[in-house]
């Protein structure tokens, strides 16, 4: 297992978000986190690369425990795992060459020439050639989200953190982006999680889907045992039913 | 019935953890701080930018503000004086002044408002969307990114602006006096030598460094600290600036009491 989280608690003051989780996801998997928003899903991928410190319970990458990494050793793991950010978090006082290029800077014995040659060849992989000197603020929502996925993916990262990689976006662009993640599982043999609210990027992009409901994985399964899991909530959520997914008694607690 | 005592009471209670949070906080961000020093590589490239926006860009509106002051104090002066004391007494008035108090207090509490809040803006709009965080996944430490080199330039380049702005405001006093006070260069000269000591220099140039990590450590603490969108990066850059400035009134209040 590359990725391994057991029982995993985080609360903010008196609200517990995360309350036991627990997650496994294979080597060369692309597995999806679905839920609703707010359920805790982003904080989650943030503790894989250190961002969160967990109150209790462990995350294990290849085997090593993130939150008791020192600050080396974290900068080390950081270099194996890109991460998609929801809102893509470009830095936008630079260009999306500068962008991508950024990481590859702290790659010990990168020259400039060589960090060139792979910023293209990144834009190139997610159909940005060309755009490198543009801004961020030039760009739609779309070429955003692909110019963070160039960036993520620009120093070969062992794993892949999307955070909820189709929001916001049109159908065609959304699938434009899951055909990226697949592409990247086959091509670039990367591990990937993907954060979503969007079944059906889920069902497109992922070999296994774990429902994150009230803090904890509420089911996990293929897409084809999720389309046939009789889990009321689990059909709620897949359906769009707050009937089924809240249940009839607290449907009226719930709801956007 | 106990609660118009409790209210005030608790309100106290979480005021006074509230502070005590952030001097934590600020310790953290401070010891972090000087900890990140260790990794040129990240700040180096950041510094000659950060010279330039907190620094070069910072000095007209320096400038600007020490011309008037140097004109208003010589007026001043010169109406306070006349009749009592000789007139080339402007000349000591104005350069004391200029040089122990209003160039560096004043330059201060303008770069709390043009640095500060800038600062506080750029790092707190960074925190929200995420771009901190980024820094972080690609590797960078964001403390030796962002923090230091706006601490150092704060630190090298207020000293240099608040020289420059002492220099303009004597000479905008020493114009006025020729041109409005019917005095002669000589005698303004006179009076400007009259009280000069040189650690009236050094003691401004001590004030404004403190006042530079101020400034720029203030801006830093509480744009990282944003949270919330537009509305908290507002709040940081408002706390940045009331507190920068309240900070540099009490040291200027320090330094006069323990270097004069």
């Amino acid at each position: 297992m590359s990725i391994q989280i057991a029982g995993l608690h985080k609360a903010f003051g008196p609200k517990e978000v995360l309350r036991g989780f627990s997650l496994e996801v294979r080597v060369g998997a692309t597995a999806a986190i679905v839920g609703p928003s707010g359920s805790g899903k982003s904080l989650l991928l943030k503790h894989l690369v250190g961002l969160m410190q967990p109150d209790t319970g462990s995350v294990l990458v290849d085997g090593e425990s993130v939150p008791d990494l020192g600050r080396r050793d974290l900068a080390r793991l950081r270099r194996r795992i890109g991460y998609v950010f929801q809102f893509a978090a470009l830095f936008d006082s630079m260009t999306i060459a500068e962008n991508v290029g950024m990481g590859l800077k702290r790659v010990p014995g990168w020259s400039a020439g060589r960090i060139r040659g792979r910023v293209d060849e990144c834009l190139g992989l997610v159909d940005l050639g060309g755009m490198g000197e543009r801004y961020p603020s030039q760009l739609s929502g779309g070429q955003k989200k692909r110019a963070g996925l160039a960036r993520a993916i620009a120093a070969s990262p062992k794993y892949l953190l999307y955070d909820e990689p189709t929001t916001g976006l049109d159908p065609v662009t959304t699938s434009v982006i899951d055909q990226l993640i697949l592409r990247m599982r086959d091509e670039l043999g990367v591990t990937g999680l993907v954060v979503t609210h969007d079944m059906t990027s889920a069902f497109r992009v992922a070999d296994r889907i774990t429902l994150l409901h009230e803090g904890k994985a509420r089911f996990t399964g293929t897409p084809a045992e999720v389309r046939a899991a009789r889990d009321d909530v689990l059909r709620g959520f897949v359906e769009g039913d707050p009937g089924l997914y809240y249940g009839p008694h607290r449907g009226g607690d719930h709801g956007p | 019935m106990l609660d118009f005592v409790i209210r005030p009471l608790a309100s106290a209670g979480r005021g006074t953890v509230g502070a005590l949070g952030s001097v934590g906080r600020a310790w953290i961000l401070f010891a972090g701080t000087a900890g990140a020093l260790r990794h040129p590589s990240i700040w180096g490239p950041q510094l000659v930018p950060q010279l330039a926006r907190i620094g070069v860009a910072s000095v007209p509106i320096a400038l600007f503000i020490a011309t008037f002051t140097g004109i208003v104090m010589s007026l001043q002066a010169s109406y306070t004086l006349t009749g009592t004391i000789p007139l080339y007494f402007v000349g000591a008035l104005v350069g004391k002044t200029m040089m122990l108090e209003l160039g560096p207090v004043l330059t201060g509490l303008t770069l709390a408002g043009r640095v500060g809040a800038n600062i506080s803006a750029e790092l707190g709009t960074m925190r929200v969307t995420e771009q901190v965080d980024a820094l972080e996944t690609l590797a960078y430490d964001p403390l030796a990114y962002l923090v230091v080199p706006r601490i150092i330039a704060g630190i090298v380049m207020f000293p240099i602006v608040v020289l420059l702005a002492m220099t303009v405001g004597i000479f905008s006093g020493w114009f006025t006096a020729l041109q409005l006070l019917d005095m002669s260069s000589p005698e303004f000269i006179k009076g400007l030598r009259l009280l000069f000591e040189p650690w009236d220099v050094w003691f401004a140039v001590i004030k404004s460094i403190s006042f530079g990590a101020i400034v720029t450590g203030v801006g830093c603490f509480y744009g990282l600290q944003t949270e919330r969108g537009a509305e908290g990066v507002g709040r940081s850059a408002t706390q940045t600036v009331v507190i920068a400035s309240m900070i540099i009134l009490c040291l200027d209040a320090f330094w006069a009491a323990t270097l004069l």
